[in-house]
């Protein structure tokens, strides 16, 4: 059990958090044919225009309202007609999903009474273009938030409650820490239970790095309305991490069945998962699935060497946090700094001592004496300044590409990252020189015959008088 | 809005030195360089952004944001301006306000937030800029940093930009007034010398500040001041005692430029480091302005002896990839850069450019353009993503040089791309930096890749589709 605690400082020192509305945009990426826009100054939606461009190397479809001071002291409503327009018209969307910011929040802005206002007024113009509205304050709470928060909102606006269910449909929720690789392994293992998933959102196919047939100014795929509006006749329900618990209660309140489950990278949790897809699909695992988990098993065996008795700093939103040290301490690793964004129930069960809401500044002061730093893109500086390797997890990552590649779910995914960080050990092993066992000054006045001083552990020293005992002294 | 901020935004927009602002009438005056944005159809950064932009390079001050996580936590260590020493620049502080803040005000965190900044990393001065939450709720900056200064010894300024202001380019002009207002002046130099001066607008990217700095230092020019690229705060503060300015291009600065020339009379001209030509015409403007501010005449001409070799050396390695680049076809989308001077590096390299924008250049450098590429040069205002792709699909560009925005509609095109706006990553100006322009070029278009790319997959050849 970990204690959790808040950072006293007034001044936030080289963030790891990002903000809410950026997370609910992300999450608006991964459905198709969208237009995700921020209510705010177009500043807030060009900072994190910039940082998916650089994270993904894609084009990322965002839109602002374009707030200035007047028109955010009259209210937005205008801007936010505008907007609607002018997004219908030049690329006529299924949907506009609209995220607030700390600008029009401070503000107190009423866009669900604005959205109803511009319906009524402009109902044949936007006919075939749905609009969302998910309130995501920048002061309050980080990514993984505005993420939850979005995905709860497109919820309330689009499932109503089945009549039936569709069998073998499987409903995924994930949540903002998983990659669209991740994405695509979790769809994997249930389609070879001969079940269908759907993934809401489903940024394994927005921002996998395709290329498109042809321009488009939305974004590139993704999960549709209708899926959205699938999720209450499907038979199960699989929600991945923590920030999903308020999204998936809400499909539980109107009867669907589902699970949630803390984390998908390890051994024991993907066979949590293969345990469901089992019972759920009547069906024996597969025989490549069965192989993949035997070379998990050789992966885990094979890289304890290198990751046993390691100390690790992390930096991460909590359920990424909570993935990464579950993973490093089943594998013998400690985790000795961890460092968070936002408060999760998950927290207390990372496996630590301490987890801190805070800044890289904090992480990397903890972070002295450990063997490794894993953190976002930002941990570079501290990383270099520590003197330790720096294995880049989370957005974001603008200094590697393939990022949305990077795998670390199911069997595969956990055998992949093991051998990566196993890697980074090996690249970093200490080579022993002639100097790295000196004998203590006792040690020394005794081989010289010398009397010598208690040393205070009589019984193991002193009963081996006629060899000579070299201790291995810490460095 | 904050009247003073109001007061400043109007004297930028009055800007006398603008040749924009002066071919305007008065009310088209009042409402100042920036276009109304288009909600919904709006691209770009604030006013905010802007100012942190123009001073963020200057390496060894703190700068803190002073606002949600959104600002800073969304954007730091984004930027490629490089330094040749202090890191401090590249550190993220922002008081990362909370709900509670946002109630009761946030003057005290910010205040704490100086003072742990002052204790932990002392450096010469701490700049505090402003946000949208943090104007709107009417925390006072000014008062704020003035009594931390008092009571820290240390100067603290306020850089009022926030977001909501006004775009980009307003920003970096609000950026620019706390330098004029709080900076410039405050401090006097060990040694002058005649041939000081500074450098106005220049950002360092990816270090192209060092691909200039040996022909000033072989001439015996000393940079002052520049602001603010691998600036340094004392630099700064001293650099009115320069006795000419260069303002880049770009413009972004000209607050600075005019406003220095009219309180310490030093006289500046608008120059470019891109293109030969162009790089060639500074170092004689320098040259000439020194001369006149009273250094030695002898520098007239060692400037002329140097622009010979270095521009031969120059011509002499561009010419080299003739045989290779000859009747490719270019197409040159371009915000800051002015596209005129990079277009004659690239004739001369053999390159046929099949269009450029002209969306940020003046009446004069439309006339230059028709000057170098004929009458009939395409000159494209302004391109939709859309017209682009087809232009490129169309195969009538080989190439497309332009900024980061537009870097995946020619690579989805599976076309080559270069990107010389602000982010990139490779140095391109001086004369040695239009050298490494071509050889990128000539990389990037030969590179074996596009063959590979827009091979057909098994399942579009025609042969296979029959037989399965």
């Amino acid at each position: 059990m970990a204690t959790v605690l808040d950072s006293k400082k007034a001044c936030a020192v080289n963030p790891l958090k990002m903000s809410q509305p950026l997370g609910a945009c992300y999450a608006f990426l991964g459905l198709s044919n969208t237009m995700p826009m921020m209510h705010g100054s177009q500043g807030c939606t060009s900072f994190g225009l910039v940082l998916l461009v650089r994270h993904f190397k894609e084009a990322i479809p965002m839109q602002t309202t374009a707030m200035n001071e007047v028109s955010t002291i009259l209210g937005g409503m205008d801007n936010i007609e505008q907007a609607v327009l002018n997004i219908k018209k030049r690329a006529n969307p299924a949907l506009i999903a609209i995220a607030s910011t700390g600008l029009t929040e401070t503000k107190g802005d009423d866009v669900d009474g604005y959205l109803r206002l511009i319906r009524a007024k402009h109902g044949e113009t936007l006919a075939g273009t749905e609009i969302v509205y998910v309130s995501t304050p920048d002061y309050v709470g980080a990514f993984q938030d505005g993420w939850a928060a979005a995905i709860k909102a497109l919820i309330a606006a689009f499932v109503t409650p089945a009549e039936t269910r569709v069998a073998g449909r499987i409903g995924v929720l994930p949540g903002a820490h998983l990659t669209p690789a991740d994405l695509e392994e979790v769809r994997e293992l249930i389609e070879c239970f001969g079940l269908d998933a759907v993934l809401v959102p489903d940024l394994s196919r927005s921002l996998d790095g395709h290329i498109p047939e042809d321009f488009t100014p939305t974004t590139l795929g993704g999960a549709t309305l209708d899926d959205i509006r699938g999720l209450a006749a499907c038979e199960h329900v699989i929600a991945i991490g923590e920030q999903m618990r308020g999204a998936v209660e809400r499909l539980a309140a109107i009867g669907v069945p589902c699970t949630l489950f803390d984390r998908l990278t390890g051994l024991t949790a993907t066979d949590a998962l293969v345990a469901l897809l089992m019972r759920l699909s009547g069906k024996p695992a597969p025989a490549r699935l069965k192989r993949q988990r035997g070379q998990l098993q050789d992966a885990m065996l094979n890289g304890h060497f290198h990751l046993g008795g390691k100390r690790v700093a992390i930096g991460a939103e909590p359920d990424l946090l909570f993935a990464l040290s579950s993973l490093i301490a089943e594998m013998g690793g400690e985790v000795v700094a961890a460092v968070t964004t936002t408060h999760s129930p998950l927290l207390a069960r990372v496996p630590t001592t301490e987890v801190l809401v805070g800044d890289l500044e904090d992480l990397e002061m903890r972070a002295v004496g450990c063997d490794l730093l894993i953190t976002h893109a930002h941990g570079r500086q501290a990383a270099t300044r520590l003197g330790i390797p720096l294995f880049r997890a989370g957005i974001p990552q603008f200094d590697r590409i393939g990022t949305a590649h990077q795998l670390s779910v199911g069997y595969r995914g956990t055998r992949d990252l093991i051998f990566q960080l196993a890697n980074i050990f090996m690249a970093h092993m200490h080579a022993h020189g002639p100097e790295d066992w000196p004998l203590p000054a006792e040690a020394v006045a005794a081989a010289q015959g010398q009397p010598a001083a208690g040393c205070g552990c009589a019984s193991s020293c002193s009963s081996v008088s006629d060899e000579v005992v070299i201790p291995i002294i810490p460095a | 809005m904050d009247a003073r901020v109001s007061a400043k935004i109007q004297s930028v927009f009055e800007e006398p030195a603008c040749e924009h602002n002066q071919n305007k009438d008065e009310k088209a005056r009042k409402k100042g360089c920036t276009k109304q944005l288009s909600p919904g159809a709006a691209a770009g950064g604030c006013a905010f952004d802007g100012a942190k932009i123009a001073l963020q390079p200057i390496a060894d001050v703190a700068h803190l944001v002073h606002g949600p996580i959104a600002c800073e936590g969304n954007s730091w260590d984004n930027r490629n301006s490089s330094t040749s020493g202090p890191q401090l620049y590249r550190t993220g502080f922002t008081t990362d306000i909370g709900e509670l803040d946002v109630i009761y005000g946030g003057e005290k965190r910010l205040f704490k937030s100086i003072r742990e900044i002052i204790e932990k990393y002392d450096p010469p001065a701490v700049f505090v800029y402003q946000t949208c939450v943090t104007a709107l709720i009417g925390d006072d900056i000014e008062a704020v940093c003035k009594r931390a200064a008092e009571k820290f010894g240390k100067p603290v300024v306020p850089v009022n930009a926030p977001g909501f202001v006004g775009p980009k380019n307003l920003g970096n002009k609000l950026g620019a007034e706390a330098l004029l207002d709080y900076v410039i002046g405050t401090e006097e130099p060990e040694v002058t010398t005649p041939y000081d001066i500074n450098i106005i607008g220049e950002y360092n990217l990816a270090g192209e500040l060092w691909q200039i700095r040996p022909l000033l230092d072989a001439l015996g020019i000393r940079i002052l001041s520049c602001i603010s690229g691998d600036g340094r705060y004392h630099e700064v503060a001293q650099s009115h005692r320069a006795k000419v300015a260069m303002m880049v291009c770009s413009k972004s600065m000209i607050n600075v430029a005019r406003k220095m020339e009219d309180r310490y009379g030093i006289p500046f001209f608008e120059g470019s480091f891109y293109g030969i030509e162009d790089m060639s015409d500074t170092l004689r403007q320098l040259a000439r302005l020194l001369v006149q501010q009273g250094a030695p005449a002898d520098l007239l001409d060692r400037t002329e002896a140097l622009i010979a070799v270095e521009e031969k050396r120059a011509w002499d390695r561009i010419a080299a990839y003739r045989p290779r680049l000859e009747g490719k076809k270019v197409l040159l989308i371009t915000g800051g850069v002015k596209s005129w001077s990079v277009v004659a590096a690239l004739q001369e390299a053999g390159l046929e450019v099949v269009g450029t924008s002209v969306k940020k250049s003046t009446k004069e450098d439309k006339e230059k353009i028709k000057e170098i590429m004929g009458e009939d040069a395409h000159m494209i205002d302004d391109m939709t993503p859309r017209e682009m792709f087809k232009m490129l699909r169309d195969a009538r560009a080989d190439i497309m040089l332009s900024g980061g925005r537009s870097q995946f509609v020619a690579l989805k095109a599976k076309m080559p791309w270069l990107d010389i706006n602000q982010e990139r990553h490779y140095a391109y100006a001086g004369y040695e930096g239009m050298v490494d322009l071509v050889r990128e070029i000539s990389k990037t278009l030969f590179n074996p890749v596009w063959e590979q790319v827009r091979a057909l997959a098994p399942w579009e050849t025609p042969a296979l589709e029959e037989a399965c």
